[in-house]
């Protein structure tokens, strides 16, 4: 079998495929290019990490998809084929068959993403309300179904409580049991334990991930959060200034890092089995994405750039394994 | 909630005598009103006799401590021009002001809603600049100026409606009304307009300047995430929570224009309290001043009331206490 036809037999066709995704926003202080051409797959059942740093263009990466940028943002080009649909161009109404129903979004504060003013109850049947038939009484027996799957002690009660009845832990997981319910294959998942509790965070993301699993459905978990990331994730996409720097299964990302800004993330996570004076951290910060310098973004806080870094952009470049680097001068893995 | 009661029950009580009071210093002020009660030709003796039957020959203080005796059994005083009880002659005028008063309400409500909620959810587009700098107009402009406009062209140049005056009236539930007959609501219509402008442009105001807050939170954003159409996440997500400050004033206006529709209703001629206010003051016709103000004292007492009911049914997280 050659070495094409074999690929292609790994990777079955991609429930999500973005291709080239440019969103920009045109503001009175020049373009800001969040989203500058980026390219990934997702495969169905697959659990993607979409990772960087705070103004990376991570969650405008979601917010694409979902087809919930506003103005003056906008898509400027680039296709996001979900299910062998081209979302970009899909008009509002039926962009809105799709939201919800087959693609779901959790948002990273779970504080402000529920309605104060509707129990709980009221805002999970919404979704079955949009997306089925379903009559009254199985709208409120499914609620009840979702609200246990999530974990939460004595849903039928619970149905009729307001938000801020609830802790933040339990709101994130009324959420999640929102976008879930109406049984979506995709899930977008922004930040989702960052405002939590560090107690609760790994059990939300177990939470989310047999969610997923459950309902043979994908993820893409945006996070800052590496560490979070690689228990989770098949697959990475490591994003910087709105351009993807890496990508790959999430195996060789962590233990074999080609993107020196991978690299410094990584190295940025404490590890309670090293003892360490000192945390190292990536020089200088993220430049003005209005004023990005020419050739490759991480340039300036690079520990590796030459002459040609600050020219020429950097190609994303593919090795045999899948892993990708856009660098000139990628880490060797040398293990 | 019953302390709640007692608590509102206590502050109209004070409210209540806080006026009065208030009124009856005042009024010292303002002279004898005998003198408007009697004949032009009277002799000194004539009119130390009107003062004495009106009870204006005591001091203010005794004048005062008889009325709050009075008041404790029910008894407001009577009209110097009417011989009727004050009370009596408010509450028979009142349902001609609460039509014009509710239908301006409806109307305010009806055009300012819709226009508030489009131009918060949209600010910058050519519509919602238009509605702002119509609200703007339509807070500059004058009452009494809009009513003469509107009787100028609906009723002198096209005559669609009539000019002045309250049409045939029907008993409803013991109330006088008007509104039930086709030619009794078309004299509420241009009145009930020309109250409105003002509610109306202020209301859409408010409801934008809320709409523009509450579109910017999460809570919105995760609607549409969920496929809400923009009707639901504008209508069921987005107003019901501008409705507080909404509220808040629509209970004050409420009050107020009920209250203080003394101009329209002098413009149009319509026989409300209002027009009952103005009448009383150029008659010097003191009981009446004095219940009609204590009387506006108590209707915004249970206007906030209603309100804070409201608050509680609209927001789960304010409870009455």
């Amino acid at each position: 079998m050659s070495e094409a036809a074999r690929m292609s037999v790994a990777q079955p066709a991609p429930l999500l495929s973005v291709r080239n995704l440019r969103t920009w926003f045109h503001t009175f202080g020049g373009v800001v290019k969040a989203v500058d051409g980026v390219s990934f797959d997702v495969a169905p059942g697959e659990i993607l990490g979409l990772v960087g740093e705070s103004g990376g263009g991570k969650s405008m990466v979601g917010f694409s998809i979902m087809g919930l940028i506003d103005p003056p943002g906008r898509i400027e080009a680039g296709e996001i084929v979900f299910e062998g649909e081209d979302l970009a161009r899909l008009d509002e109404a039926r962009m809105r068959r799709v939201r919800g129903k087959r693609v779901a979004m959790i948002f990273q504060d779970p504080m402000t993403a529920l309605n104060p003013l509707y129990t709980i109850g009221n805002q999970l049947e919404e979704m079955l309300k949009l997306h089925t038939d379903l009559p009254s009484a199985r709208r409120r027996e499914r609620a009840i179904e979702m609200l246990r799957e999530v974990g939460i002690p004595q849903p039928e009660s619970r149905l009729d409580n307001y938000p801020h009845q609830f802790s933040g832990g339990m709101r994130q997981r009324v959420v999640i049991a929102i976008s879930m319910i109406a049984r979506p294959r995709l899930l977008i998942a922004d930040e989702p334990t960052t405002a939590l509790d560090v107690t609760i965070q790994a059990q939300l993301l177990r939470l989310m991930k047999h969610q997923v699993t459950q309902n043979a459905a994908s993820l893409i978990l945006i996070t800052h959060d590496l560490a979070a990331v690689s228990q989770m994730a098949d697959r990475i996409v490591v994003l910087y200034c709105g351009r993807i720097v890496e990508k790959g299964r999430a195996a060789d990302v962590i233990e074999r890092p080609r993107h020196h800004y991978t690299r410094g993330l990584l190295d940025s996570i404490p590890h309670h089995d090293k003892a360490q004076a000192r945390l190292r951290q990536i020089p200088g910060s993220v430049p003005d994405i209005r004023k990005l310098p020419p050739g490759c973004a991480f340039a300036p806080r690079c520990p590796a750039a030459q002459d040609i870094c600050r020219r020429v952009e950097p190609e994303l470049v593919e090795t045999a394994t899948g892993q990708a680097a856009a660098c000139h001068f990628p880490i060797e893995a040398t293990r | 909630m019953f302390g709640y009661l007692i608590k509102r029950l206590i502050q109209m009580i004070v409210v209540l005598w806080v006026v009065s009071v208030l009124v009856f210093v005042m009024m010292s002020f303002t002279g004898d009103p005998t003198y408007m009660m009697v004949p032009l030709d009277a002799t000194e003796e004539q009119i130390a006799q009107a003062r004495r039957l009106l009870g204006l020959d005591e001091s203010h203080l005794v004048q005062y401590w008889r009325f709050l005796l009075n008041v404790l059994q029910g008894d407001f005083g009577r009209s110097f021009v009417f011989r009727q009880p004050a009370l009596q002659l408010i509450l028979e005028r009142l349902p001609a002001t609460l039509e014009i008063v509710f239908l301006a309400m409806v109307i305010a409500l009806v055009v300012a809603i819709p226009l508030g909620v489009y131009a918060g959810a949209n600010p910058g587009r050519p519509l919602s600049r238009a509605v702002m700098a119509g609200s703007l107009v339509g807070i500059s402009l004058p009452g009494f100026w809009v009513g003469m406009v509107l009787i100028f062209v609906f009723a002198v140049r096209f005559q669609f409606f009539p000019s002045s005056g309250r049409g045939p009236t029907t008993e409803l539930f013991g109330l006088r009304v008007s509104f039930t007959s086709w030619e009794g609501f078309r004299h509420l219509i241009l009145p009930a307009i020309t109250l409105s402008i003002g509610t109306l442009a202020i209301l859409m105001r408010i409801i934008r300047a809320e709409m523009m807050e509450v579109m910017k939170q999460d809570y919105i954003k995760f609607a549409r995430a969920k496929g809400a159409a923009q009707k639901g996440v504008l209508f069921k997500h987005g107003l019901k929570n501008a409705l507080i400050p909404l509220v808040t004033v629509f209970g004050l206006m409420l009050g107020d224009l009920i209250a203080f529709a003394t101009l329209t209703e002098t413009i149009f001629a319509w026989p409300g309290i209002g027009k009952l206010l103005v009448d009383s003051i150029y008659r010097g016709d003191r009981p009446v001043i004095v219940v009609y103000l204590m009387f506006v004292a108590f209707m915004f007492v249970v206007v906030n009331f209603v309100v804070d009911v409201l608050y509680a049914l609209i927001d789960p997280r304010i409870k009455i206490k």
